[in-house]
């Protein structure tokens, strides 16, 4: 059914008809809507049976999370930002366990400085833990990804990402089409789990592995997350035969014939990327775009097939490497090594700057003379920087760089 | 694609402003998207919500920088921020007071622009009136209905009663209305000064 609603509350109604029966909650902004939601329809009897369990932190959450996914039970929770860095302790250990925990992260900026607004950098930071990721550019495929989400979990008894834009897809209401239970039903067959604590059947689950096998653990983990990259396409066309829609998948090129350039990226960004290459291909340039759903694992092949006649490549990405550059755009690297195609990574939307389709057009214009920088930050203030510099040069006892930035762009904080 | 913008403090319904006229668009059967200007949230500070407005799907998600229309829920801010950035010249002004534009002190700014383009209305008296709350969002959503053509008045109610319900809502139902007829005979006025002009 068509409807008009929040991309937080969407994600909810979505995930209740995949019909959770454990969810563990901890608010932090913006995810906390959707565990509201959740909590909603749990307490009014619309999702059951559901054990819905307040927890006292982002720790505790992914621990129970834990418990009850070992206990058999289809788990779900949500997080963002640095509540996803205060559990990322217990988030190896879901992943090194092996239990099909789904998670929403709703991605957000990690400080210091304080910052609530979108980017990459939270979900980024856990990309080698072992959980699979998967980022949703609408609300409508945030929706659907979490349907294809405790699916694919569950097949491969591995835990999932499902990263949407936090705010800009959140808190954002658009249409959406909601399937019904019966559609859901028929896609997302019972958890049947691979292991499970059992008092009829006892096993421990969470042993001390030493040297002698430590390693063929950790392959299994590679070798797993290796095998969604064949069942993925397989689950996004069984999704469009029971939804009538396409979500999901590893990547998705668009306008990407006969393009010289090429624009990576991932999330809501690709909306305004589309809509920008849009113009420049009525203006006559050859730009194209890659858009990558599933980050983990990385669709290396695919990837390269996208790309490989492209005689760039620039990686668009809400995160920085510091120290090296790009996060993303290291990947994609590694997907053209040895092709003879320049990539070039810009870093934009930091900590929610919005990235405007003006911006853009003139990043892709000076991109395609190859007039950019290896590593560009979108829309930076050098000027700004280039005063705290001067300023650490001159004075030994130069003070919070925040603080002095603000200061310098006539903002106080507490205005924000 | 229409782009609209609206100003407010917190706790005047602002973004739900945004929300329900992206309702009132979708129960038109058109594509809208909602979304508020993420900042912390607090009582009395400037909030800015968007809302989009096509036949075709929306991609963007860009601020809104160059409105077609902008909603402005509280006049105290036209001191304060700069409301008018980016309006387009045949940009839509709606403004909730009982002052004229030149009263408001903004007689040079709309000197060139179309009067049929330039509204009030007295959304929070209508607001009282009608609900009991200092509350303008919704009695402005059918001043806006009135103003641009936009969005009929129906669709305007169907999303506050997916908003409220009970008294509320026929609260808001009323204000809203009463808002869309007080701004219609100022679309009216103003065609009538355009023709005569």
């Amino acid at each position: 059914m068509l409807k008009q609603t929040e991309g937080s509350r969407a994600v909810a109604e979505a995930v209740a008809l995949c019909r959770p029966e454990v969810i563990c909650a901890y608010p932090i902004s913006p995810q906390t809507h959707i565990v509201e939601a959740l909590g909603e329809l749990v307490k009014e009897g619309t999702l059951s049976p559901c054990e819905f369990i307040n927890v006292e932190s982002e720790f505790a959450a992914m621990s129970v999370a834990i418990g009850s996914s070992a206990a058999g039970a289809r788990t779900y929770t949500a997080t963002a930002s640095q509540g996803l860095l205060f559990m990322a302790e217990a988030v190896y250990n879901a992943s090194g366990l092996g239990l099909p925990i789904v998670m929403t992260v709703a991605n957000r900026a990690i400080g210091a400085p304080i910052n609530i607004w979108n980017d990459h950098t939270d979900a980024l930071s856990q990309r080698d833990s072992g959980w699979l990721q998967i980022f949703a550019e609408t609300n409508q495929e945030a929706l659907d990804l979490h349907i294809q989400a405790f699916r694919l979990a569950e097949e491969l008894s591995l835990p999932i990402m499902v990263c949407m834009d936090g705010f800009i897809l959140t808190h954002a209401y658009e249409r959406v089409d909601m399937p019904t239970q019966e559609q859901v039903d028929a896609y997302l067959p019972k958890y049947s789990p691979r292991q499970v604590l059992d008092p009829a059947n006892p096993v421990s689950i969470g042993a001390m592995v030493g040297p002698e096998a430590f390693m063929e653990v950790r392959y299994l983990a590679h070798a797993k997350q290796m095998e969604a990259l064949k069942l993925i396409p397989g689950y996004a066309a069984e999704f469009k035969s029971v939804f009538g829609r396409d979500s999901g998948g590893l990547c998705h090129t668009y306008k990407a014939d006969d393009a010289t350039t090429m624009i990576v990226a991932m999330g809501s960004v690709l909306g305004t990327i589309k809509d920008t290459v849009d113009e420049m291909r009525a203006a006559g340039h050859k730009v194209g775009v890659l858009g990558i759903t599933l980050f983990r694992p990385f669709p290396i092949a695919q990837v390269r097939d996208a790309l490989q006649h492209a005689k760039r490549v620039v990686v668009l990405e809400k995160s920085l490497a510091v120290g090296l550059g790009g996060i993303v755009s290291t990947n994609v690297r590694m997907a053209l090594s040895a092709l003879p195609i320049d990539v070039y990574t810009v870093v934009a939307g930091l900590g929610g700057r919005p990235i405007t389709m003006r911006s853009l057009h003139a990043l892709f214009r000076k991109a395609e003379k190859d007039d950019i920088e290896p590593v560009t930050f979108l829309d930076l203030n050098h000027e700004v920087v280039d005063k705290q510099l001067a300023r650490e040069r001159a004075v030994r006892r130069s003070g919070p760089a925040a603080e002095a930035i603000l200061r310098d762009i006539g903002l106080v904080a507490a205005k924000l | 694609m229409f782009q609209v913008r609206i100003h407010g403090r917190g706790g005047q319904g602002v973004v739900t402003a945004a929300e329900m006229l992206s309702i009132a668009a979708f129960e038109e059967g058109r594509h809208a998207q909602a979304f508020p200007s993420f900042g912390s949230e607090r009582t009395g500070a400037p909030v800015v919500a968007f809302c989009r407005i096509a036949d075709i799907e929306i991609r963007l998600r860009e601020p809104i920088m160059e409105p077609d229309a902008l909603i402005i829920q509280d006049p105290t801010l036209l001191h304060q921020v700069d409301v008018f950035a980016g309006l387009k010249p045949d940009g839509y002004i709606l403004i909730n007071t009982n002052r004229s534009f030149e009263e408001l002190g903004l007689g040079d700014f709309v000197r060139d622009r179309r009067r049929a383009r330039l509204f009030t209305v007295s959304a929070t008296e209508l607001a009282l009136k009608h609900v009991g709350r200092p509350v303008p969002n919704v009695p402005l959503l059918g001043g806006f209905a009135a103003a641009s053509g936009l969005i009929r008045l129906d669709s305007v109610i169907k999303a506050i009663n997916d908003r409220f319900s009970g008294k509320v809502a026929a609260g808001n139902v009323a204000a809203a209305t009463e808002a869309f007829n007080i701004v219609r005979r100022e679309l009216a006025e103003a065609m009538e000064v355009t023709q005569h002009a």
